[in-house]
This record gives C-alpha cells, structure tokens and sequence, in this order.
C-alpha cells in the first residue's frame, strides 16, 4: 500500500483492522506554506473508508478467512472479507461458495465451462451443476501487526 | 386508481438462521420464542414434518422425527439486521414503502402497470430482493391493503402462482374466485375470535364477508370490520403510513427465565427495564411524565393465587433522565411487593410524553431537574450505542438469573465481529 504525504508530512495510514469507520483529514490542495490560508476551505469531507469498500450495504456482508493457501495473493488466515450478494460474478473474481455444506474461498472460472478452482494445490477443481454463491469477495483487509513478516 | 401491494418474506426468521448455514439448505429448521418457549417459525422442511406453529418446545423436544430438526433460540439482532436490509431493496424500486412488521412490508404501487405490468414488476421485487439479501418474499397486490394481503396470502397457499399475485379492478372474477376460498379468519384483521362468530351468522369465506352489509358488520362488531367489508369491495379506506406514528407510551416488560421471589432481583430487573425504556425514550427526543411499574405472578399456576399490581407517578417536571426513572421505580415497587410471590413477569411503562424538557416549575415542586442531565444522558447513551462497551446503572446487577433464557442462540452472524461467517480458504 503507498504512502501518500499531503501539506509537510500529514500522512494516509491504512486502518487497523477493527475501526469501522476511519477518519483522516484530507486537504484539498497541497499547500505550500506551513499552514492553510483560513480563507479556504480545507477539509471538504472526512474519508470513510465504508465509501470505499461498500458499494451497497444491503447486499453487503463480512466473512472471516480461514486456511493460508491464498497467501500469495495477500489474503491470509483470519482477514476480513467484503461480500457483496448482488455482485455479477464474473470470470475470475474470488467468489464465496457453498460447497459440501460449508462457506468455501474459490476462484470462479466461468470459461471454456462453469467452475471452482481451489485455491490449495491439495484439493480438486469443482464443476458445480449449479452454482451456489454467497457473493463476490471485493475487498478483504488484513492486520500488519497481526502476525509479523 | 390506487394499487397496494404486500410483500411477506417466507418463513422469516427459520430463513435467516438458515441463511448463514450452508449445511441446513432444505433442512426442517424451527425458531422458539422468547425463554425458548414456543416455536414460532418453521422452515418449509419442519412444515412437511407436521410441526406446528405455537406448539411448545418442550413437546416436540420428547418428540421423534423421521429426519433431525434444527432448533433456534429467537436472535432478533440478526433478524432485525436482515430486515433492514429487505425494506431497503424494497425501497431501491419501489416509489413508496411502509414497513408494517419485521417481515411484511406494503408497498405503494399505484401508476407502475403505466410502464410494467404488475405481476411482472412483483417477480422482477421478487428477484431484486433474493439477489440482495438471499431471502424470498411473497408479493400480493390489489385494490386496497385488504385485497393485496388476501392476494399475498393466495401466492403462498397456491404454488402455481409462484410467490406473485396481482388482484386488478379489471379482472374482477380473479378477485371474486380468490375471496370464495378464502376462509374469513385469513383476512387481514379478522382472526379466530371474530372468524368463530363470523361463522355463527353463516359468513365462512371472505367473498361472504365482502357482499355482507357494511354498516350492519359495524353495528355487530367495529368499525374496523366495515372498513374490512369496504375493503374488499375494493374502496381503499386504509393508506399507506410512511413514517410510523409517534409513540405515546414506552413499555419495557419481559416475562422472567426464572421466577423471582427477592426483591432485589426484581429491583434489579426494573432497573435494567427502566434503562432500556429511558434509552427508547430518549431515542424518540421525547419527555415523559407518568412513570408505571406492573408485576404479575402466573395465572396459570397451580396452587398459587394469582397476584398482579401495578403503581405509578405523576411527575411535574417532564424527564427523559434515566435516574429519575429509577427512582420513581423503586418507590413504586415498594408499594406494590408482596413477600412470598413467585413473580412471572415485570415491566416499566413510560407516559404522556412532551418534546419540551422544561415546564412551569410549580411553585411548590420539589423535583428539579438533575444538573447536568441531558449531558449524562447524552454521554451514556454515546457510548452504549458505541459498541465499545457498556455502561449501566449499579441497581441492574451483573449476571442475573432471571434473564430471557436462550440455550440454541445463533450469532450474530451481521451485527458482531466476532460473530461473522467464516469461509474456508481450500
């Protein structure tokens, strides 16, 4: 994640893991001076990172990641997931699927034919007669001091 | 012409249990009451099995089934939560929405059949509102409100309708055929009582009703029940209400796990119902002047006499102030226990609201308001709506016996962290 410096060092940090909603001042322009001209407005609106990562809270839904077979892809044991139901899903989206009667993390392959491929080289690509989703997986957030690198 | 409709999600609170549990699709699922007492929603599996509504659980617990049932305590955090969302699909396409319960909703659909035919704008809800949420509503429209619940009411009773149902002015024999099989006690306020003395003078079905005479349905009955007549006649007497009338009264009650018979365990059930009406009060930026405290034994205890009080202030200055409430509380409880009662159930009520926090001081009131109080207040319910933490008056104890028991709790799988649904990365 880059870092991103406005107005002599105020600094974007992404959010721990369990604030819902994080506010951080964002100034409209940069200024060159070391403090804003009390003629302008500086702060249009505090970011909220739920306008970020939800685009519709009906259909919105938060699963926890279980397993570490998706750790290449940054996506490790007990992160949170964005589900979103009304999502279409589409051809290589990681989606949230109901297979053996459990909430599984796959990628959907919807070409040359339907199916759900794991993302652990120890189990077996899945051709579902139907598909059975919970939603797409749009965003997932994990902790950098939950486990140290 | 107006046109109403009504959409009644299926089997509402079995499905959202059944929602975040994969390995229950089809499943015969049940949801007990509150104090896990009576089943009060049962998924389409659980209906096939014969299991009624309202039979007790401790029935069906002794009880053998050909297939394993599901049972669920009442988790009205989820239930709540899905609901919301189900009114808010609703509202994406809807003009007009009014919620009437937790999981019916009517719906103002007057003018759509000038760009959608209204059977297709029902399946096209239909679909908007399982794409959303994963939960399936019924939708019945009509006339009026009367018509759209009937039609709604077809919809699950007939499957070849398949959940959507539309009674139009123009197709009146669909309307006529639909009342002529309906039983009188299944129109939208009727119910067993009236539908037993309905059946007396010889009214068994809906379309009975409907060509009785108004004005004598009101003189035997209510009012009420004329509207019902002119209702399914198709004059709309009834409009939709888009926000819900605001409250006059604040009830706080719960029926007990276990009995009480100390008074400080009642005390502190008080307290904790005195909190939680003052939070709702406040909610509604509202000021009450009659505080009321009722307890009640069981009617229907053997070899106990029944004993039920109730006792109350008139207060000069308005509060919405939790301590005041308290207070108030106490002193009346002490008017009202009895020693030796094994008690059931207790309750706080709030009354006679005013939005002003300040009246005519009496010159001879000695209640002033508390200093400070709408800042407290204000404090306390900021960090209790937080979901930080909790803070409450000492009076309510810590861990109490006597609360709502609810052994097969789901969790709360949208309202709670550590609650979420978890999905295996394979």
């Amino acid at each position: 994640m880059k870092l991103h410096s406005y107005a002599q060092g105020l600094t974007q940090l992404w959010p721990p893991l369990f604030a819902p909603i994080v506010r951080v001042p964002l100034y409209a322009d940069p200024c060159a001076a070391g403090f804003p001209s009390p003629a302008q407005d500086y702060v249009e609106k505090e970011l909220d990172l739920n306008e970020l990562c939800i685009r519709r809270r009906a259909s919105t839904f938060f699963v926890r990641a279980s397993g570490s077979s998706m750790e290449d892809l940054g996506l490790f044991d007990g992160d949170v997931m964005v589900v979103d139901r009304a999502e279409e899903a589409n051809h290589g989206d990681i989606v949230i699927a109901e297979v053996g009667g459990e909430f599984t993390v796959k990628r959907l392959q919807l070409h040359p034919r339907l199916a759900l491929l794991p993302m652990n080289p120890a189990y077996s690509t899945i051709y579902p007669e139907e598909l059975q989703l919970l939603g797409v997986v749009t965003w997932f957030f994990n902790s950098t001091r939950a486990r140290r690198r | 012409m107006p046109m109403f409709g009504l959409a009644d999600v299926n089997s509402f609170y079995a499905s959202c249990e059944a929602l975040f549990r994969p390995d229950l699709r089809g499943k015969p699922v049940v949801v007990l009451s509150n104090n896990d007492g009576c089943v009060i929603a049962r998924s389409a599996g659980a209906k096939k099995l014969g299991i009624k509504m309202g039979v007790p659980w401790f029935q069906i617990k002794s009880q053998q089934y050909s297939e394993k049932i599901y049972v669920f305590s009442s988790n009205y955090a989820l239930y709540h939560s899905m609901s919301q969302r189900v009114m808010t699909a609703l509202e994406e396409i809807t003009p007009r929405v009014e919620q009437y319960s937790i999981d019916e909703m009517f719906l103002d659909l007057t003018g759509i059949d000038g760009c959608e035919a209204f059977e297709d704008f029902g399946r096209r809800l239909r679909s908007h509102v399982f794409n959303t949420t994963g939960l399936t509503v019924g939708v019945g429209m009509g006339p009026t409100k009367t018509l759209a619940k009937s039609a709604q009411w077809a919809s699950k009773e007939y499957p070849q309708f398949k959940g959507v149902l539309a009674l139009t002015v123009s197709n009146q024999k669909r309307t006529s055929t639909l009342l002529a099989n309906q039983p009188v006690e299944e129109i939208w306020g009727v119910g067993r009582r009236i539908g037993k003395r309905l059946n007396l003078m010889g009214i068994s079905t809906a379309l009975q009703l409907a060509n009785s005479n108004p004005k004598s349905m009101r003189d035997n009955f209510s009012v009420v029940l004329e509207r019902t007549v002119r209702e399914l006649n198709g004059e709309s007497c009834i409009p939709l209400e888009e926000l819900p009338p605001s409250k006059q009264q604040i009830v706080c009650s719960r029926s007990f796990g276990e009995r009480i018979t100390s008074k400080v365990a009642m005390q502190q059930a008080l307290c904790m119902y005195a909190t939680r009406a003052a939070e709702k009060l406040r909610g509604e930026r509202q000021y009450c002047r009659h505080i009321g405290v009722f307890i009640r034994t069981s009617p229907h205890a053997d070899n106990e006499v029944f004993y039920g009080n109730s006792a109350g202030e008139k207060l000069t200055v308005p509060t919405q102030d939790t301590r005041d409430i308290i207070e108030v509380a106490m002193r009346s409880l002490d008017r009202i226990w009895l020693e030796g009662k094994r008690y059931m159930k207790a309750g706080i009520s709030l009354n006679d609201f005013t939005p002003n926090g300040v009246t005519q001081l009496s010159i001879f009131g000695e209640d002033k308001p508390r200093a400070n109080s709408a800042q407290l207040m204000k404090v306390l319910d900021s960090i209790n709506q937080s979901g930080l933490g909790n803070v409450w008056f000492a009076g309510q104890g810590v861990d109490t016996e006597w609360k709502m028991k609810r052994g097969m709790l789901s969790p709360a799988w949208t309202t709670c962290w550590k609650d979420i649904p978890v999905a295996h990365v394979k």
